[in-house]
């Protein structure tokens, strides 16, 4: 049995569930009036043992998540669907709000039932014109329905989600940032603690969670811990949407389970590279995410294995260089995208992604020596200790990883560079 | 208080809870660097140049915004710190002109210092040699974007102390700026030129319009008769130039190291504080006798001036009409010293040291001709003459004591604390006191207005009648005076606004380093002043007795009125367009 096959979370092939009908006449919103039944905090309790963990790429525990929203004081709560979906490379969010809307939604009720909150904001991208005019349809059919709204199936819970889009800033996918945006103020991120989940949107305990986290819970709730366990592996349970793009046969959204190695990635599901041509290199976690050689492709899917081998998941994007490809413009490519959206507030990032994009075009244009890949070295090493987010943190991912991997093609381009990269300590 | 136990490079130590780690790293003897962290404001941690490591975290944390818990386990010194925080300022360097030693903040800059602390031989980094124009826009500031580090500290004060909020950080990436809105230049926007962003700014990037050249120039000039006055803040500020401490009174010194630099007369702005007094407190009592409007609000500080006539105009019918201190003295000494000394007005140069960048542009209004020439021709402030004496290779702190000339340099201890927050209500209500119940005040000290407390009300007792009183400082908490006037829920009879934090001793010309712990110790100085002066009540400055025999008349009276009233103007710019 092929593994697309089988009965996992999104089935991706289900494309018709973007009817209410259907989607309910197949067990659609089964989950929601199941949990509007039972105690809450059984229902938390089963997120947590199904060890669900957010798919934006924090991969922070949901249940946990939610508990923290619920446990506070204040009653005023908003739950915040993160449909930002800037990363290169990446559509999965998109995918789920074009094809399974209610999917998410029904997703969205559950969670905000179980924190308590009454209000939710759907942050869609602002180049999402298709998902979002969905999800405004969507969002209205379920609410004729009694399915969003007030009293919702007749539970005596309320909630009203309204759209809201982006204006194309990458880092706006950063919570706090997105609530700065939100509130009107400038996209910058925030300093954490608070964090939303104690002071969010306007000041109030906020759920902020990925499209795709929120569109697994039903099916949790529907068939348990133990079926979602049954299908990742033990560090990592459930499923992963894998946006996979590049230079392979098959192109495009498949869901994968933990477990699986990207190996199996990119060439069952991804069909391999084109004929006549090798995979030079795959980047794993979109522009944020690092470049690994064909050599590691064995390592499975996996947070807490990639978290040993240095690669990140991320929003799951992978990204295939064939044996055309340079890896230099492939790094140069991502340090002039995250010099376009880095919001400048703080050093590291700013003034480090400026001398990175310097030496990267001192080095594609044979200008450079090796003093400058030291230098590109050391100034994106600093970015990642020491940047206010998440953002300036990972922007020299590709840097790091190529130099690691395939430093002889910096040291090929440099001047000077017939001596080991490394010098004296890698031989 | 709850302690923690931490440990800090290997060190376990005992703590309060909820502190930063920058904080209890200062606890324990360790002062970690910083560029964007100021006392006086909220945690940006945009520089990042305080990181340290912190044992199970991934990355470096930002000790300015990190709070410490139980069992943390810091590194200060480690290698990988070491190179991070070097790298970041290394990052900065490469982005910053390298004008050092032409720069107006020079040796007190802190990105200057900390390169030097760090020892940094060298900058990699490619440098950015892209060069913004210059903002010359105003009489009273310079901005130059070149030099902005984008710590965010100066549009921190303008947004959350002043309030006033035109100066912004916008755009992202590389194109980051901190500007007024859409990049105009500040002479088009609601600027109030207080100067309260070059004092939090900690590099070159926002100064003072430097005079000192007009100032050298008329020196130089045999024709000119250069006569000077000296704010009363300056007297507990200027030391600090000289690196004497905070609130430091160096009246005497000052006098005479003003009398080095040149100056034909050595004056006292207290004079035409005293004068000032006169003249308010008269204002008041018509305003109360014949029904006029109130509360009436004072007049001396030019950006507070300038902040009412762009945001609450309709209200500019409670400021009183005096003209401040500075401009009086002004109008006194170009027509009043002018007629005594014999001495044409036409070569009478008025030089004035100010604690305020405002007073740059206050001097320069249209309004302030009234002696027929402009009344004060060049307006320094602390950190200009500090600069001056310093050219001069004057020893400020050996020099042997003076004492203003006469009669300008005659004053009060009233008119002393004119710096302090609350002064000009107290040195008013003083004299009113005595004038409306004809009898002498026992206790001068009006403790109710003293204080560094944003809005401070109090009521005082005119001989059975009470009048409450108000006294703001900082914008923001002017604001919520004006909000509460405009409401009609503010029943005080009189209020004194000062556009600085704690009033002209914090003003934006005084010297770099000024935080409100250094503001209370010059208020400190400024009350010691008072104490120890032979008069303390303004009305009793023989000095003032005399003018107003000789020449004035009587308050309000119509040379008063020509020389030491003015007009306002509204400036909101919604009505303009």
């Amino acid at each position: 049995m092929s593994m697309i096959d089988c009965q996992l979370v999104f089935n991706v092939e289900n494309r018709e569930y973007v009817d209410l009908d259907l989607y309910r006449s197949r067990g659609g919103y089964g989950a929601l009036a199941k949990v509007l039944a039972a105690d809450p905090r059984e229902s938390v309790y089963v997120l947590k043992e199904a060890g669900l963990k957010g798919r934006g790429g924090a991969s922070f525990p949901t249940g946990l998540k939610i508990e923290m929203v619920r446990s506070n004081q204040e009653q005023e709560r908003y739950i915040i669907i993160n449909a930002d979906e800037g990363e290169p490379g990446t559509f999965k969010d998109r995918y789920i709000m074009t094809h399974l809307p209610f999917q998410l939604l029904e997703g969205v009720t559950i969670a905000a039932y179980l924190a308590g909150a009454s209000r939710g904001i759907l942050y869609v991208r602002h180049e999402y014109d298709e998902p979002r005019s969905v999800m405004r349809e969507s969002i209205a059919q379920a609410k004729r329905a009694g399915l969003l709204g007030e009293n919702i199936l007749g539970s005596g819970f309320s909630l009203d989600i309204e759209l809201f889009s982006g204006a194309g800033s990458y880092l706006c996918g950063e919570e706090t940032a997105l609530l700065s945006s939100i509130e009107g103020r400038k996209g910058r991120p925030q300093v954490k603690p608070p964090y939303p989940t104690q002071q969010g949107l306007w000041g109030k305990p906020t759920l902020i969670n990925n499209v795709e986290t929120l569109s697994n819970i039903p099916k949790i709730m529907e068939k348990g811990a133990l079926w979602y366990r049954s299908l990742g592996t033990e560090d990592s349970p459930g499923t992963k949407l894998i946006s996979l793009s590049g230079d392979i046969r098959f192109r495009g959204l498949v869901e994968v389970p933990f477990g699986a190695s990207f190996r199996d990635i990119v060439y069952e599901y991804g069909g391999g590279p084109k004929p006549g041509r090798k995979v030079k290199a795959v980047n794993i976690g979109g522009a944020s995410g690092v470049l690994i050689p064909e050599e590691m492709l064995d390592v499975p899917l996996e947070y807490g294995a990639c978290a040993r081998a240095g690669i990140t998941i991320g929003s799951g994007a992978v990204f295939v260089l064939d044996d055309t490809r340079s890896i230099l413009d492939n790094v140069s490519n991502r340090i002039n995208f995250f010099l376009h959206e880095s919001c400048g507030k703080c050093t590291p990032c700013r003034e480090g992604l400026r001398q990175a994009q310097i030496i990267m075009e001192k080095l594609i244009a044979g200008q450079a020596v090796m003093k400058d890949v030291q230098n590109l070295e050391r100034y994106t090493r600093v970015m990642q200790n020491a940047s206010f987010c998440g953002l300036g943190q990972a922007a020299g991912n590709s840097v790091i990883s190529s130099l690691h991997y395939y430093g002889e093609e910096y040291c090929s381009r440099c001047k000077d560079g017939e001596e080991d990269l490394y010098g004296e300590e890698s031989a | 208080m709850a302690m923690v136990e931490i440990t800090i490079n290997k060190r376990t130590i005992s703590v309060p809870e909820n502190i930063t780690i920058m904080e209890a790293a200062k606890l324990n003897g360790i002062s970690l660097p910083s560029l964007c962290n100021h006392p006086d404001q909220k945690v940006k941690a945009n520089c990042r140049v305080c990181a340290v490591e912190v044992e199970g975290v991934k990355n470096l944390v930002a000790s300015c915004s990190t709070k410490i818990a139980e069992g943390m386990k810091i590194t200060t010194n480690s290698p990988r710190v070491r190179e991070t925080v070097r790298t970041i300022v290394e990052l900065i360097l490469a982005d910053h002109p390298q004008e050092c030693l032409t720069c107006i903040r020079s040796g007190e800059c802190e990105l200057r210092q900390l390169a030097f602390k760090l020892g940094m031989k060298e900058v990699q980094g490619v440098k950015n040699t892209k060069r913004l124009p210059l903002d010359f826009s105003t009489p009273s500031l310079v901005r130059d974007p070149n030099k902005c580090i984008k710590c965010g500290r100066c549009a921190e004060v303008c947004h959350h102390v002043q309030e006033v909020g035109i100066l912004y950080s916008h755009n992202r990436g590389l194109d980051i700026g901190v500007t007024p809105e859409y990049g105009k230049e500040l002479k088009d926007v609601a600027c109030v030129l207080c100067g309260q962003c070059v004092l939090a700014c900690p590099v070159g990037a926002i100064y003072e319009k430097d005079e000192t050249d007009k100032v050298w120039e008329a020196l130089g000039d045999p024709d000119k008769h250069v006569v000077v006055q000296v704010a009363p803040s300056v007297r507990v500020s200027i030391a600090e130039e000289f690196g004497r401490p905070s609130g430091s009174i160096a009246t005497s010194k000052l006098v005479s190291a003003l009398r080095l630099l040149g100056f034909d007369r050595v004056f006292d702005t207290d004079f035409a504080a005293d004068l000032t007094i006169m003249e308010e407190g008269h204002e008041l009592l018509q305003r109360l006798q014949t029904g006029g409007v109130l509360p009436m609000i004072t007049s001396c500080s030019p950006g507070w001036i300038k902040y009412i006539e762009h945001f609450y105009p309709e209200l500019l019918p409670h400021v009183s009409s005096c003209k401040s201190p500075q401009q009086m003295f002004g109008a006194m000494a170009k027509s009043y010293y002018a007629k005594i000394s014999g001495i044409d007005p036409k070569d009478i140069y008025v030089v004035s040291v100010m604690p305020c960048t405002a007073k740059k542009y206050e001097a320069a209004r249209p309004e302030m001709r009234d002696s027929g020439y402009r009344d004060v021709d060049a307006v320094l402030t602390t950190r200009e003459l500090g600069r001056m004496f310093k050219h001069e290779g004057i020893d400020f702190n050996s020099l042997e004591d003076g004492e203003f000339d006469l009669p300008l340099g005659i004053s009060t201890g009233a008119a002393a604390i004119f710096g302090a927050t609350g002064g000009v209500m107290e040195a008013a209500l003083r004299t009113v006191y005595e004038v409306v119940t004809g009898q002498t005040l026992e206790k001068l000290e009006f403790e109710g207005v003293r204080g560094m407390e944003g809005v401070k009300a109090s009521s005082v007792d005119l001989g059975g009648t009470e009048v409450k009183v108000a006294v703001a400082h900082g914008l923001a908490h002017a604001k919520q005076i004006m909000e509460a006037i405009a409401a009609g829920e503010a029943d005080y009879t009189f209020i004194e606004v000062m556009c600085c934090p704690g009033g002209c001793i914090g003003g934006g010309g005084q010297p770099y380093g000024t935080t409100n712990a250094v503001r209370e110790k010059r208020i400190q100085g400024l009350y010691e002043v008072d104490q120890k002066s032979e008069f303390r009540k303004s009305h009793e400055n023989p000095a003032i007795q005399k003018l107003y025999a000789d020449y004035l008349q009587a308050p309000l009276g119509p040379v008063s009125h020509k020389l030491l009233h003015t007009t306002y103007t509204n400036r909101c710019q919604h009505e303009l367009q």
